[in-house]
Order: C-alpha cells, then sequence, then structure tokens
C-alpha cells in the first residue's frame, strides 16, 4: 500500500541526480580540453602560414603542373568524412553525416563513383550499420588530433589520388569536416582538396609588392614535389583541429543542455514524491479516523 | 652586419624563432649555410642536422627528418617534419 509511488519517484530522483553529475563532469571535461584544442590550432598556424607562403612562391615562378594540381576528370571520387569518436555531443556527429550524404548524393547525380573514407567511430557506426562500404577509417583520439594521424590519413589519401581510375585510383577528393567558427557556431561544411587549386599569390601579404625571385634547390619540380604533399597533409591536419574545437564545443553545449533538463526533472520528481508522501498521509489519517470512529460507535 | 631573423616551425608548433647570425642547413643537394643577404631560396631538406648560430645565447641545434627551407629577405623559415633539438 502507501509508499508504493514515493518509493518509485525517490529511486527515479536517485538515478536523475547520478545522471546529472555525469552530464556535468562531461561538460567540464569538454570546456576545460576546448582551450587545449584551440592552443593546437594556434601552434600550428606558424606552419600553416610557412608552407602556404612556400607554394605560392612556387606556383608564381614556374608554370605549376603537377599530378596533384592535375584535373583529370574521371569518374571517381574520394569522400573524407571528418566526424567524432565519442558521442555525447548533441547533433554534431549526425550533421556533419547529413552533410556527407548530401555531397555523396550531389556526386552520384553527376555520375560519378564515390569511394568513402571515414574518420571517426561514430562516423564509422553510421555507414557499416547501413552496410556502406568504407574504402578505409581511422579512428585517432578525434578530441585531440596528432599530426601523425593527418600524416595518415594524407598519406592514404595522396596515394589513392595519384593512382590511376583503373588501379582504383579517384580522381578528385573532398572533404566534409565541421569548421570551428566560435563557441556557438560550428558549420558543417565541404572542401575539394583534390586537385589543389594553386591561385597564384594565394594569401600573400600586400606590403611585399612582389614575391623574390627564388633559388630552387635542387629544382623548381622538385620542390613542389615535397611541397604539395605538406601542402595537403598540413590542410588535413588544419580541419582536424578545427573538427576537435568543434566536437568538444558541440559536447559541451550539449552536455549543458542535458544537464539543465536533469534538474528539471528532478524538480519535477520531488513534486511528484512530495505529493505522493501528502496523499499516503491523508489517507492513513483518514483510515486511523475512521477505525476510531468505527471502535467509538 | 645584418641579421638573419630565423623562423623554425614544425607541424605543430613553433620551435624556435629569433635572431642569428648563420644557418646551416642540410638540402638536397648537401649542407648549405646561409648568412644575411642570401638571395631568396627554397630548398628542400633531407634528413640531417640543422644549425643556427644566435646572435645571442649557444647555438641551436637540432635533427631533422626533412622539410624545406625558405629565405627571403634576411628572413630565414625552416619547415620541418621531424625534429629533435639536441
Amino acid at each position: 500500500m502507501a509508499g508504493g509511488a514515493q518509493r518509485v519517484y525517490k529511486a527515479r530522483i536517485k538515478s536523475t541526480q547520478s545522471l546529472k553529475k555525469i552530464f556535468r563532469a562531461r561538460e567540464l571535461i569538454a570546456a576545460s580540453r576546448i582551450g587545449k584544442a584551440r592552443a593546437a590550432a594556434a601552434a600550428a598556424a606558424p606552419y600553416a602560414q610557412a608552407i602556404t607562403r612556400a607554394v605560392s612562391a612556387v606556383a608564381s615562378h614556374t608554370d605549376v603542373d603537377h599530378p596533384l594540381t592535375r584535373e583529370e576528370g574521371g569518374n571517381r571520387a574520394a569522400v573524407l568524412v571528418v566526424s567524432s569518436d565519442a558521442g555525447m555531443a548533441g547533433s554534431y556527429p549526425m550533421a556533419i553525416v547529413r552533410e556527407a550524404e548530401k555531397l555523396v548524393g550531389q556526386l552520384t547525380a553527376e555520375g560519378k563513383e564515390v569511394v568513402l573514407y571515414v574518420a571517426g567511430r561514430r562516423a564509422i557506426a553510421y555507414y557499416t550499420f547501413r552496410g556502406r562500404e568504407i574504402a578505409k577509417s581511422w579512428s585517432y583520439g578525434s578530441e585531440k588530433p596528432t599530426p601523425e594521424a593527418a600524416q595518415d590519413i594524407a598519406e592514404t589519401l595522396l596515394e589513392v589520388f595519384l593512382a590511376d581510375e583503373p588501379d582504383g585510383g579517384v580522381s578528385e577528393m573532398h572533404v566534409v569536416s565541421t569548421l570551428f567558427v566560435n563557441m556557438v557556431t560550428q558549420r558543417a561544411r565541404v572542401v575539394r582538396m583534390l586537385p589543389l587549386e594553386v591561385v597564384e599569390g594565394v594569401s600573400e601579404a600586400d606590403e611585399h609588392e612582389a614575391l623574390p625571385l627564388y633559388d630552387f634547390e635542387p629544382s623548381p619540380e622538385a620542390v613542389l614535389d615535397e611541397l604539395l604533399p605538406r601542402y595537403v597533409q598540413q590542410r588535413i591536419y588544419a580541419m582536424l583541429l578545427d573538427a576537435a574545437a568543434s566536437e568538444l564545443a558541440a559536447r559541451q553545449r550539449a552536455m549543458h543542455t542535458a544537464t539543465d533538463n536533469a534538474e528539471d526533472l528532478i524538480r519535477t520528481y520531488t513534486r511528484l514524491a512530495n505529493q505522493a508522501r501528502q496523499a499516503d498521509i491523508t489517507q492513513e489519517i483518514s483510515e486511523i479516523v475512521s477505525g476510531a470512529d468505527a471502535l467509538a460507535s | 652586419m645584418a641579421e638573419l631573423s630565423v623562423d623554425l616551425v614544425s607541424r605543430d608548433r613553433k620551435v624556435w624563432s629569433g635572431a642569428a647570425t648563420q644557418v646551416s642547413a642540410p638540402s638536397a643537394d648537401g649542407q648549405i649555410g646561409i648568412l644575411a643577404n642570401h638571395t631568396p631560396l627554397l630548398a628542400v631538406l633531407r634528413p640531417g642536422t640543422i644549425k643556427v648560430e644566435t646572435t645571442s645565447g649557444p647555438a641551436v641545434e637540432a635533427q631533422v627528418t626533412g622539410g624545406f627551407v625558405s629565405v627571403d629577405n634576411n628572413l630565414v623559415t625552416l619547415v620541418v617534419d621531424e625534429i629533435s633539438l639536441v
């Protein structure tokens, strides 16, 4: 009899409270890691600058004709999907997959065969569950990408891009990742990585009227051979870092909302538990009173 | 005498930056020395030792696995893959 409803509500309050603790902890963890992720992105910036400058220096001096910049016009396309390893980040993993699916649909409509490359366990799970073929996947610790992980991804993709189509190569490569705009805005976006479009004088500082006439050692072609793969690798690394910051920001927000929801639930259940207790007491009193009445009469 | 302004960067961080009198790096064609007012250069590095003679303090020496060096207007940028300071 009395106490049944109360016990149920108490149990629910208790489990919601422990959930709330978990959410809160994950929110704080994400908040503390986001600073590190952004610092890593800032630390990688000098390298990015140096390499972009060097690439534009070569590009403005030589006729760039490199396998990595050549439009092959084939009909196989690689798509790299950069997602997260862990969940609990709200809509973050799904937003990426949605964007990727849109791109895949678009490429298929153009009559291209799409080869999927997937980074991050969430996206891997999405595609394997649907029985889609994944050419290669990585789960590299998406919160804290290393240059080595970026190198591995870049090397695989470059190899595929440089291979001929009959041998399983592709003629273009797109990356779907998340752009970290600020703490509240992160946008899923698609970038066509290969073939590279080297725009002459890319991001060149204005105060330098013209780039100096460089000596290339051993030769402009050899320098380009070394530079472009590094450029691609750096771009991928930058994207991984951006995705990591976005993932953490999304997680922090999602966990904050979850904590708030847990608090709301606890409040509701507490009210219900109080009500149940009052109802029990009222019932007991009326039972005692009616029992006493019965004896008195 | 003019000085070189040197930036030594690896993939994930800026390793060293400052003024120097001479930089020595393992280019593809052999160890090259860079002094002030060097002609603009873009060279591929092979694995070897980078040495930067700083204007103040001891020389910076490091083992690198590859990368490239660009020299422009007394600004030397050493971009390396993997680096371990000696």
